[in-house]
């Protein structure tokens, strides 16, 4: 497979996002962990459906489409998808959680309508969905290259208000944490992770490399610093096992990468209960 | 003569949920230096009160202010250090080191998009040594008891140097035992350290004993002086305030009948 990197361009792509988004989305994940927020991933890919869905209808429909990478509409998507939830959290006030399936079925729902209406995408469509080696484009890869930055920016300058917020909301907005706007804007990075990542996982799939690597740091780690160390060493082993495997077996990255995460998730739960 | 600062001033303060009053004309005034001990049965108002002086929640009407200036102008949040009942009740599964726990208590004194440093880090060892928790840097916060947490969440709010402490009935599910050395713990903060403190709380007979002033509310306030002030009143009047009887156990000592 390393003579076959260096020969092939598309399996370039598809390693390096694969790699960069082993760091991002399981960094990102702790945070949506901790503050118990892990099915909004989930709602948010589901949404990205829809703005992918919309985008290949269009592509037939309309010639300006055609040229667009779909990956644009559903980051798009998927953004909107998370300012809505946090709008529907505010009406909500009561029922937070209730955001959540609102988003996800709407996303669903105009994901299927799209879907009806183009007669199906076939390969196009499974490679959205499970994740695809050889879908990842050079252009793609500025995407992920792009959202990395951000997403390692927004946390590197933000992260004590981050951990305030995670640890104890309340404290938080006592001592002067602007909680709304860091909030929005967090919700929007996750969106642009989900949009990331899509490309690499599958949409179906996203949320898991967010919330599997985090699941098992989790029960190891005994400091915020150390969860999110060990979420993305996690999440780079379950990257490069599931893209060897899936290369290898000629099947959708998407679905080794998470049965990696899985394995490690059950690996560290033994151990931990091997060691007590 | 040298005046004390104000440093709390609420005037005619009322608060309505929908048509039920949880508060009506509350008027009370902190100085600096001052340990003021707010008692009140449940359901009295307590944490609305605090809620409105944290800037949680606006009242219906009355005037706040904050360290001279209105409420709603004030940007000061790390001269208000600020411990409430349910910080025991975070997931102990919340995988955080009590010095992470605690250097988060420094988050606005430092400022949005600035990192926290060695001297940020030295700042929150010693306010763990404050309250003899130093030893306990990286244990992991969940691992601790209810008391422990409890002296980690006042080095928290202690840590960013403020001038203020609220604390919303912090020996909520903490032993009779510790309940003890964490009031006398907030008593040497107070004498030692200058800061003044704003305690919640319905253990009436430890509290009134510790603190400098006392308020007593229940949905107004029926009383509010110094502590000598308060040990004069009857258990007839305390009773009636209160809502049920209280049986003073001796000159300095009292306790609800419940």
């Amino acid at each position: 497979m390393i003579e076959a990197i260096f020969t092939y361009e598309f399996l370039q792509n598809a390693v390096l996002s694969g790699l960069i988004i082993g760091i991002i989305a399981p960094m990102l994940g702790l945070f949506i962990v901790v503050r118990r927020m892990a099915m909004i991933s989930d709602a948010l890919s589901h949404v990205a459906l829809a703005g992918i869905a919309g985008s290949l209808y269009l592509s037939q429909q309309v010639l300006f489409f055609a040229a667009l990478n779909p990956v644009y509409l559903g980051m798009g998507a998927a953004v909107v998808g998370s300012l809505l939830i946090e709008r529907l959290r505010r009406v909500y006030k009561s029922f937070e959680e209730l955001a959540i399936p609102i988003i996800l079925s709407a996303g669903i729902g105009f994901g299927a309508i799209f879907i009806s209406l183009a007669k199906g995408f076939g390969t196009d469509l499974v490679g959205y969905l499970f994740g695809s080696v050889s879908a990842v484009s050079r252009q793609d890869l500025y995407i992920v290259i792009m959202i990395a930055i951000i997403v390692i920016a927004f946390l590197y300058f933000l992260y004590k208000e981050l951990f305030s917020l995670a640890f104890d909301p309340e404290y938080a907005r006592v001592s002067g944490v602007n909680e709304q706007v860091i909030q929005a804007a967090f919700m929007i990075i996750t969106a642009l992770v989900i949009g990331a990542s899509m490309r690499i996982v599958g949409i179906l799939l996203v949320s898991s490399l967010m919330t599997l690597p985090v699941a098992a740091a989790i029960q190891v780690a005994k400091s915020y610093k150390g969860a999110l160390m060990y979420s993305i060493v996690f999440g780079e082993v379950a990257v490069i096992i599931g893209l060897i495997s899936a290369y290898y077996l000629d099947i959708a990255p998407g679905g080794t990468i998470v049965v990696t995460s899985v394995i490690i998730l059950l690996f560290v739960l033994f151990w931990k209960k091997i060691r007590s | 003569m040298y005046m004390a600062s104000s440093i709390i001033k609420l005037e005619h303060i009322t608060h309505k949920y929908h048509h039920s009053v949880a508060l009506s004309d509350v008027s009370l005034e902190v100085k600096q230096g001052e340990f003021w001990a707010l008692i009140g049965p449940n359901g009295s108002g307590k944490s609305t009160l605090l809620k409105i002086i944290l800037g949680l929640l606006k009242p219906t009407e009355g005037t706040i202010q904050l360290f001279g200036g209105p409420i709603d102008s004030f940007k000061q949040q790390q001269r208000i250090g600020y411990v409430s009942q349910k910080s025991n009740a975070f997931s102990t599964k919340f995988p955080a080191t009590v010095l992470e726990v605690v250097k988060s208590g420094l988050t606005s004194r430092k400022g949005l998009f600035k990192r926290l440093n060695k001297e940020d880090e030295r700042k929150a060892i010693d306010a763990l040594h404050v309250v003899k928790m130093g030893d306990y840097q990286q244990e992991s916060i969940g691992n601790l008891s209810g008391g422990q947490q409890q002296r980690v969440f006042i080095a928290r709010a202690l840590v960013g140097q403020p001038d203020l402490l609220i604390m919303d009935e912090p020996t909520v599910g903490i032993d009779r035992q510790n309940v003890e050395s964490f009031y006398s713990m907030l008593s040497e903060l107070n004498r030692e350290y200058g800061i003044a403190i704003l305690l919640v709380t319905h253990e009436i007979d430890v509290v009134t004993q510790l603190a400098t002033h006392v308020a007593c509310l229940n949905r107004t306030i029926h009383f509010h002086g110094a502590h000598e002030e308060y040990d004069k009143m009857t258990e007839s009047e305390l009773s009636g305030w209160y809502g049920h009887p209280i049986r003073r156990l001796h000159q300095k000592e009292t306790e609800p009948i419940t």
